[in-house]
C-alpha cells in the first residue's frame, strides 16, 4: 500500500530531474515545424526537424507509439491518439486508459523499449543516448523536452499532432488550451500592487523561476514569483532559503507537493516563523495536485484556472 | 574511575597538555562564528536589530520571527553537529590508530542513508502519522550499521582487532550502500529528496531538531571527553595499555558506543555531512599537538565553528537560494586533507 502510494503519487524529484535535464535540450528547441497551416493528414516519410540539428524521419502513420514521458502521453491522448499508443512509462498516469508499464523515462531501457516493437518512441530528453541506440534498431525517437513556456506546450501538441497524423484535433486543442487561458487571465484585475507567490515543489523548498512554464502561469496571471531574485543558484528550479520565504511574505503559496511529500496549508503553518507569512494568515496557502502543476501537457490549464481563482479571492480581500 | 585514574598518572612524553590560550580561542571562534551565523542570512535584518534583539529589547515582529525561530536554532544545531562531529572523528582516530577514520568508518553514514532513504521511499509523510520519520529511521540505520560492523569485526580471528573492525566497517558500508542505491533508482520519484538528505542540511523543524538531538549529543561529548586520557594510553599501543591494567577492547568498545550514538544523532538531523570528523580534529592536531587531551576538547569548539561558518556561507553565496552544506565541506575539506596529508610526513600525526 505504501509502496504503491509512492510509486502512484509522489514523483517531484524524477519530475524535476525530467525538467531540469531536458532545460539543456529545451534552450535549443524551436517550434520549426507543426505551427504552418498544414494539410488535414500528415504525408509519409515524415521528416521533423528537432532544434538540436537532428532530423528525426518516420517512415509511416505510428501505430506502435511509446511514450516515456508523462507530459507527452496527456498530449498525445488528449488528440485521439491514444489507439496509438502502445506503451507509456511508468509515471505516465494520466489518462487513466494510457497503457502504463514498468518502463521508465529516467534510466530507459532500450532493450524493453524494443521488446515492444515500437514505430516511435517519444521521450522528453535523450538520457544514456537513447535516440542513438534506439536508431541502430530503426526506430525513430522524437524528443518534447520540458517547455520553457506555453508557446512550447503548444508546439509539441501540434508536433505531435502532425507525427501523428493528428493535425485537425491538435490544433483544436491549441486552440481551446489558448482560449480558455485567455479566459481566466480576463478575469483577473489589475491588482493595487503586484501579490507575491511561492511555488513549492516538495518540503526542501525547491521552487521554479518564471523561466519555467509554471513560472509563466504566474507571470500571466500578473503575480510577482519570489523565486525570480534566486539567480544565483543559476538554475530555473532553486532551492530557496526558509528565511528568505518568510521574510518575501508571499500573499499566495502554492503546494505542489501535497502528493509526494503530504504538504499541505496546516504542516505549512506548523512550520517554525511560517505563521507570519501573509498567505498563511489570510488562509491563501492552496495544494494543487503534483501532475497537474508540473507536466506542460493540455492540464497546465487546469493549473492555471486553479490558481486565477485565488488571485482572484486575493484581490477581493485586498480591494 | 580507577581506570580514569591509572590513565591519569600515565606520562606519556611529549604529549602537550590543554592550555587555556587554546581553550579561549575555542570558545571566542565558536563564539564569533556564532555572532556572525545570526547577524547574516538571506532576510535583511540590521546588525544593530540582532544585537537589540539578543539583548532582550523587542524588535519588530517579522524580524524576530525569522531570527529566533529560523536563524538561530540553525546555529545552535550548526555548532551541536559541527562539535559532535569532529569530536567524533577525533575519537575514531584515537580508537582505531588511524589519521584516516572518520565518524562514518564503520558504516553509520551508508547505514543513516540507507534508513532515510527508505523512509522517504516507503514512509508515510510527516503529516500522515504526526511525526517525521526520516530522522528516527536514519539514527536506526546509522546504529545497526555500527552495531552490525562491531559484531561481525569481533568474529573474525586471525587479524588485528582494530583492522578487523575497519575491514567489517567498509563491508557493511558497501553492503548497505548497495541497497540503497537500489532502492534510490527504483524510486526515482524520490531521487531528489534522497539526494539532498545525503548532501547534508541544516534546515530543522526550529528548535524541535536542535532539543531532539541535544540528549544524545551531550551524552556522547561527556564520554568521549572522560575518555580522552584513555585514547593517549591506547596510541601507545594495546599491550602497553593491558600492561597498565587497562582493557583496550573494553575502552574501544565505550568509546564507539559513544561516538556512534552521537554520530547518529547527528546525521539523523543534519544528513551526513562529509568531511568535519576529519579536518577539525587535524587542523586541531597540527596546530596544538598529538595528546587527546587537548584534540578532543577543541575539537568540540572548532568544530561547531566550522560547520557553523559553512552553513553560514550555504545560505548566503547564492541567496536567497541555498546550498547544500555537504558540498561546502567537502569543497574546503577535500584541498585542506590534501595539505594535510602532505604536511603529515613532517609533522607525524
Amino acid at each position: 500500500m505504501q509502496k504503491h502510494l509512492s510509486a502512484a503519487g509522489a514523483r517531484p524529484a524524477a519530475r524535476i530531474i525530467t525538467l531540469a535535464l531536458a532545460m539543456l535540450i529545451a534552450a535549443c528547441q524551436s517550434s520549426s515545424t507543426g505551427q504552418s497551416s498544414s494539410p488535414p493528414s500528415t504525408r509519409y516519410p515524415l521528416t521533423i526537424q528537432e532544434s538540436n540539428g537532428s532530423t528525426v524521419t518516420i517512415a509511416q502513420r505510428p501505430v506502435r507509439i511509446v511514450s516515456l514521458s508523462p507530459s507527452a502521453t496527456e498530449m498525445l491522448f488528449a488528440i485521439n491518439a491514444g489507439p496509438q499508443v502502445i506503451a507509456v512509462d511508468e509515471q505516465s498516469n494520466y489518462p487513466s486508459t494510457a497503457p502504463v508499464t514498468k518502463l521508465s523515462g529516467f534510466t530507459p531501457n532500450v532493450e524493453a523499449i524494443a521488446a515492444y516493437r515500437p514505430d516511435l518512441v517519444v521521450a522528453a530528453d535523450d538520457t544514456g543516448g537513447l535516440v542513438h541506440a534506439l536508431s541502430v534498431l530503426g526506430i525513430p525517437t522524437l524528443i518534447e523536452p520540458a517547455a520553457r513556456n506555453l508557446d512550447d506546450s503548444y508546439a509539441q501538441v501540434e508536433q505531435l499532432g502532425e507525427a501523428t497524423s493528428r493535425q485537425s484535433e491538435a490544433q483544436g486543442l491549441v486552440k481551446q488550451m489558448r482560449s480558455q487561458i485567455t479566459a481566466a487571465v480576463a478575469t483577473i484585475t489589475k491588482p493595487s500592487r503586484r501579490l507575491k507567490v511561492y511555488h513549492e515543489l516538495d518540503d526542501t523548498y525547491y521552487s521554479a523561476t518564471s523561466k519555467t512554464f509554471i513560472g509563466q502561469v504566474y507571470a500571466l496571471l500578473g503575480l510577482a514569483n519570489i523565486a525570480d531574485v534566486a539567480t544565483g543558484a543559476a538554475s530555473d528550479y532553486p532551492q530557496l532559503s526558509s528565511e528568505y520565504i518568510v521574510s518575501s511574505s508571499p500573499d499566495l503559496i502554492v503546494l505542489a507537493d501535497t502528493k509526494c511529500c503530504h504538504q499541505s496549508a496546516s504542516t505549512v503553518a506548523a512550520r517554525p516563523g511560517w505563521g507570519s507569512i501573509a498567505a498563511v494568515r489570510s488562509g491563501q496557502v492552496i495544494g494543487v495536485d503534483d501532475d497537474v502543476a508540473s507536466r506542460w501537457g493540455p492540464r497546465v490549464v487546469d493549473f492555471l484556472v486553479a490558481v486565477a481563482t485565488h488571485v482572484r479571492q486575493l484581490e477581493a480581500i485586498n480591494a | 574511575m580507577t581506570v580514569q585514574a591509572v590513565a591519569a598518572q600515565v606520562r606519556i612524553p611529549g604529549l602537550p597538555r590543554l592550555r587555556w590560550l587554546w581553550t579561549a580561542a575555542g570558545v571566542v571562534a565558536l563564539l564569533a562564528a556564532a555572532l556572525l551565523g545570526v547577524l547574516v542570512g538571506p532576510a535583511h535584518i540590521s546588525p544593530a536589530a540582532v544585537l537589540q534583539a539578543l539583548t532582550g529589547s523587542s524588535i519588530d515582529p517579522g524580524q524576530a520571527t525569522i531570527l529566533w525561530q529560523l536563524r538561530l536554532p540553525r546555529v545552535v544545531l550548526g555548532a551541536l553537529v559541527g562539535g559532535m562531529l569532529a569530536t567524533a572523528g577525533a575519537a575514531y582516530q584515537g580508537v582505531f590508530r588511524n589519521p584516516l577514520a572518520d565518524p562514518y568508518l564503520l558504516g553509520a553514514a551508508a547505514g543513516a542513508n540507507l534508513g532515510a532513504t527508505l523512509a522517504i521511499a516507503y514512509g508515510p509523510g510527516a503529516s500522515g502519522i504526526g511525526v517525521n520519520i526520516v530522522p528516527i529511521a536514519a539514527f536506526a540505520g546509522a546504529a545497526s550499521a555500527v552495531g552490525a560492523a562491531y559484531v561481525l569485526g569481533r568474529t573474525v580471528t586471525g587479524l588485528r582487532s582494530t583492522t578487523a573492525l575497519i575491514l567489517a566497517g567498509v563491508a557493511v558500508a558497501t553492503f548497505f550502500n548497495a541497497v540503497q542505491t537500489f532502492v534510490q533508482q527504483s524510486q526515482t520519484d524520490t531521487i531528489r529528496q534522497v539526494y539532498t538528505w545525503i548532501l547534508g542540511r541544516l534546515v530543522t523543524a526550529g528548535w524541535d531538531g536542535v532539543f531532539l538531538v541535544l540528549p544524545y549529543i551531550a551524552i556522547s561529548l561527556v564520554v568521549i571527553v572522560l575518555h580522552r586520557r584513555l585514547l593517549d594510553v591506547l596510541s601507545v599501543g594495546d599491550d602497553e595499555a593491558t600492561s597498565l591494567g587497562i582493557s583496550a577492547r573494553r575502552i574501544r568498545l565505550v568509546v564507539v558506543i559513544a561516538a556512534t550514538l552521537g554520530t547518529a544523532a547527528a546525521v539523523a538531523i543534519a544528513g551526513t555531512i562529509a568531511f568535519v570528523g576529519i579536518i577539525v580534529p587535524h587542523t586541531v592536531r597540527l596546530l596544538t599537538g598529538r595528546s587527546y587531551r587537548v584534540v578532543i576538547p577543541l575539537s568540540i569548539f572548532f568544530g561547531g565553528a566550522f560547520l557553523v561558518l559553512a552553513d553560514t556561507a550555504a545560505r548566503t553565496v547564492v541567496a536567497p537560494a541555498e546550498l547544500s552544506i555537504g558540498v561546502l565541506t567537502a569543497f574546503i575539506g577535500a584541498p585542506f586533507f590534501i595539505a594535510v596529508m602532505r604536511s603529515t610526513r613532517a609533522a607525524e600525526l
